[in-house]
């Protein structure tokens, strides 16, 4: 098996079709599962009280938010190199769905905020450079809405992904150098000495790996949407041509 | 290259609008500022240096469409896609061009204003030496928004959208080392990293822009 082969986008639908379903009822369990878990299960915390519980949609969804702009970004590159049809459509299906998520964490995040930190929104550097990202997926998605030729918007947004990238990153760092911040470390990683108790950690990783599945069943529901939408296109131009 | 470089300089002095144009928006923000925030002086001076800089950016992006646009509707970008000339050197060349039509006359009109927003004495310096740092990033990240954007319809307003993201580590560290040398804190640093920026952006935009551009031209 190898992501060429799925350049066919007749394979792709069939592969994508018979996994679909899968994905689908395994994002719903752990996602569901997880949060009714978080939710319900866990005890509150002794500081933040039951408002820590936001944790099982923030966390995943900002997690996802900046992973999808790299998936974007894969699948960008893929595309530029060799062509690869499905690939570029992947990267356009994926654009509104990172979105979604990085909006997820940022209105979670104010919703948090405002008991905890006293404020809505803070010029911290995590959550302007996600504020950013925020822009970037407008501003792909709006210059793949504009360009007519398919191809040359696979091209154009392809290039923009790249830039884009360097640039936020760049932000990112750039933003430490401008403000502190407020937002808490990582608190899940392997290898740092504190992290997230247990009692919280559990639900938080089967929320967190819920949202990757759930990001992957939109991202395939929505490749498959994009690549009938552009046979349909091609059809009706056949018509127009017989 | 610099027979490219002269007839863009031509073009952009007798067509009128190249240098006014941009010049005009940038005082005319700068002096519409103060109405937005209040008469207080003390106000006006701490937020001048960014005052001063979001007015540059502004002006500059106004401009950018008017990089490609005009080459584009009369055909002679397909011909200067075509000359020995390479591509990515064009497109270096057009943000060259744009910086000294629209970033130096900017950089030179600063200080001006910056008085009429009592910037302090020691400010100054750090000021012009921070614009003039910045605004050649400003043009190099916006050929590149132009190029992306050249054979669109309505290409204005998505060029906007799609640059002034890029241009936040600039203003970030623009900003930063003009707020700093006005009051008088060691502004070397960011104006370090927006050198870094500005070199980067001069050596690797020319070739996203460059292929931007053979994608439109296609």
């Amino acid at each position: 098996m190898s992501i060429w082969e799925y350049a066919n986008p007749r394979k792709f639908m069939a592969t994508s079709g018979a996994l679909l379903p899968w994905v689908s009822v395994i994002a719903a369990i752990l996602v569901v599962g997880g949060l009714i878990w978080g939710f319900f299960f866990t005890p509150d915390d002794f500081r933040q009280g039951s408002t820590v519980k936001i944790i099982y949609i923030h966390v995943p969804a900002a997690i996802m938010g900046s992973s999808a702009w790299f998936m974007m970004l894969v699948t960008s590159l893929i595309w530029l190199i060799r062509r690869h049809h499905v690939s570029a459509l992947a990267a356009k299906a994926a654009a509104p769905v990172g979105m979604v998520f990085t909006l997820i964490g940022l209105i979670t995040g104010a919703i948090w905020g405002q008991p905890m930190w006293g404020t809505w929104w803070e010029w911290d550097p995590r959550l302007t450079a996600f504020l950013i990202l925020f822009l970037f997926y407008l501003g792909y998605m709006a210059l793949w809405e504009a360009v007519e030729n398919p191809d040359a918007a696979a091209d154009l947004t392809s290039v923009l992904c790249l830039v884009g990238t360097v640039f936020a990153v760049i932000s990112r760092y750039a933003l430490l150098f401008w403000n502190q911040g407020l937002h808490q470390g990582a608190s899940l990683s392997m290898d740092a000495e504190e992290n997230v108790a247990d009692v919280f950690a559990y639900p938080l990783w089967t929320c967190i790996i819920g949202f990757v599945f759930l990001f992957v069943a939109l991202v395939l529901f929505r490749t498959r949407t994009e690549i009938r939408a552009r046979r349909l296109r091609a059809l009706i131009q056949r018509e127009r041509i017989a | 290259m610099i027979g490219l470089l002269i007839r863009d300089l031509r073009l952009a002095i007798r067509a009128g609008g190249g240098f006014g144009l941009g010049l005009a928006f940038f005082l005319i923000v700068t002096v519409l500022m103060p109405f937005g925030i209040g008469p207080e002086t003390g106000m006006i001076t701490r937020i001048a240096p960014g005052i001063l800089w979001i007015g540059a950016l502004l002006a500059c992006l106004l401009s950018l469409d008017r990089i490609f646009a005009l080459d584009w509707e009369d055909g002679s970008l397909e011909l200067l896609a075509t000359s020995p000339l390479p591509l990515e050197a064009v497109a270096g060349i057009k943000a060259l061009a744009h910086w000294i039509t629209t970033g130096l006359p900017l950089v030179a009109a600063a200080p001006v204003l910056a008085i009429l927003l009592n910037l302090p004495p020691e400010g100054f310096p750090w000021l012009i030496a921070s614009l003039a740092l910045g605004t050649p990033a400003l043009s190099a990240i916006g050929t590149f928004g132009a190029a992306l954007t050249v054979g669109l319809k309505r290409g204005g307003l998505l060029l906007s959208l799609l640059v002034l993201p890029l241009y936040v580590p600039t203003l970030l560290f623009g900003a930063e080392a003009a707020r700093r040398g006005a009051e008088g804190m060691d502004a070397l640093t960011p104006l370090a990293l927006l050198a870094g920026i500005t070199f980067l952006t001069a050596a690797a935009m020319p070739f996203a822009a460059a292929a931007a551009l053979r994608v439109n031209l296609r």
